[in-house]
């Protein structure tokens, strides 16, 4: 099996889980990994050049705010130095225009910029702090640099009405991209479920929305809608496979194959302080546990959407059955699907509010 | 006026030796170019206009179709929005 693995093309570096954000939809772990474990700047360097040696052409430096690392210019040119495509993934909290001069330098190519509403009040309510006008300067001086922006939309029931003046407000702030993504419930966003579940009603309002806009859209911006997979009943193709495309590396330096795989008790991932990149891309059992097919249960085995949605997502098997190699219930011909019509019909009828991080950093 | 195609700033191209091709790096996107594709994009440097860079492919590559292909391939390129 070894001999046959393809190299991954992209890495998720998760620089830091520090965030000034407290996102109700955060998808990161609730126990987050803390400040004084987080890999330095010349283990990134190294993980940078194992990641090329290995077949990475591009990362993604995120976290967190990757921002809150003092050593983030010398991170980006450690990674352009090895030949990776770097793009910032960030709140815009903290991106001031030195700063940016500064990770233009080291050779930084594009950002992608989180924003949660165009109303600064709601925003403030789905993030827990009041960034709405830190992320318009961040796009203005983004798009002042000449660099390519991108705006990432976690959509929930709070933000998908407003899917209309989001791509607007794209337009409005020179984006090249917006990509309206919906939550993934792992993490602390597991938490809010049922505060952030949208409605049948809402999901097809914005569908609609989204196609007429696309339809209007000549070019200027492009639109991504990321499907919802529990709304949709489609198992999402999750990562594009296990171990097949990408990996993540965690602030600690724990090598994943998805950034919410840490939530698999069982899954022994390894650490890049003890393993070469290569031997855990291509030898470590947790890249192999759900590699390929052969993992399959029933129906996915004999499946035809087996080879686009490889199986769906181990992380919400797991979070929804307890085990995670069953097929997704977001599927449709899941056995486990009653599960996931329960909960999309049940929570709009509940009334909850968010659970936030304490504190912050 | 006279097009002199160069790589837009957001486009980078790069040798993969590990897949042994030439691939254009972008937001969100990884575009293989496939046969000679890089040695053509290789040289949209900004200074030479479209026929030198058929003239030059075609002293490289003899008997090769590249007045057909190569400005048909460059303008593909230019309504990606990856060449300038």
């Amino acid at each position: 099996m070894t001999a046959t693995v393809d190299p991954p093309w992209a890495l998720l570096a998760e620089l830091t889980h520090g965030c000034p954000l407290r996102c109700a939809y955060c998808s990161n772990p609730v126990e987050l990994i803390s400040r004084s474990r987080e890999l330095t700047a010349e283990q990134w360097t190294d993980v940078f050049r194992q990641a090329a040696d290995l077949g990475v052409v591009q990362t993604h430096l995120s976290g967190g705010e990757p921002l809150l690392r003092r050593d983030l210019a010398r991170i980006v040119a450690a990674a352009d130095t090895a030949g990776l495509y770097t793009q910032l993934v960030t709140s815009g909290v903290g991106l001031h225009e030195r700063r940016l001069a500064e990770l233009l330098e080291a050779g930084l190519r594009c950002v992608q910029l989180s924003v949660q509403h165009t109303d600064p009040q709601a925003a403030e309510l789905i993030a827990g702090a009041r960034v709405f006008s830190a992320k318009e300067r961040a796009a203005r001086l983004v798009r002042a640099a000449g660099l390519p922006l991108g705006l990432n939309v976690v959509l929930h029931r709070a933000d998908i009405d407003a899917v209309d003046d989001l791509i607007t407000l794209a337009l409005a702030w020179g984006a090249d991209r917006i990509e309206l993504a919906h939550t993934q419930y792992y993490g602390w966003a597991a938490r809010n479920r049922t505060a952030l579940l949208p409605t049948r009603d809402q999901v097809e309002r914005a569908r609609v929305t989204v196609r007429r806009r696309r339809e209007q859209l000549t070019g200027s911006l492009e639109l991504v809608w990321v499907a919802p997979d529990l709304l949709d009943a489609t198992a999402k193709p999750c990562m594009g496979g296990w171990g097949a495309v990408s990996l993540t590396v965690a602030p600690d330096g724990t090598a994943l194959p998805c950034p919410s795989a840490a939530t698999l008790p069982a899954l022994d991932a390894p650490n890049v302080r003890a393993h070469r990149l290569d031997w855990i891309w291509r030898e470590s059992k947790a890249f192999n546990a759900y590699r390929g097919e052969t993992w399959m249960p029933d129906p996915c085995r004999g499946c035809a959407l087996r080879t686009t949605d490889f199986g769906g997502c181990r992380c919400q098997a797991y979070a929804l059955t307890g085990d995670a190699s069953r097929t997704d219930p977001a599927c449709r011909h899941a056995p486990d699907h009653h599960l996931v019509r329960a909960l999309v019909d049940e929570a709009p009828l509940r009334n909850s509010a968010y659970a936030y991080r304490e504190g912050g950093t | 006026m006279t097009w002199r195609p160069v790589l837009a700033r957001h486009v980078m191209l790069r040798r993969d030796p590990v897949r042994d091709t030439d691939l254009l790096l972008m937001p969100e996107r990884v575009v293989v170019l496939r046969g000679h594709a890089g040695s053509v994009v290789r040289l949209c440097d900004g200074r030479r206009e479209v026929p030198e860079i058929v003239a030059a492919l075609a002293e490289r590559f003899p008997g090769a179709p590249v007045a057909d292909e190569v400005p048909r391939f460059l303008s593909a390129l230019h309504e990606e929005g990856w060449l300038r």
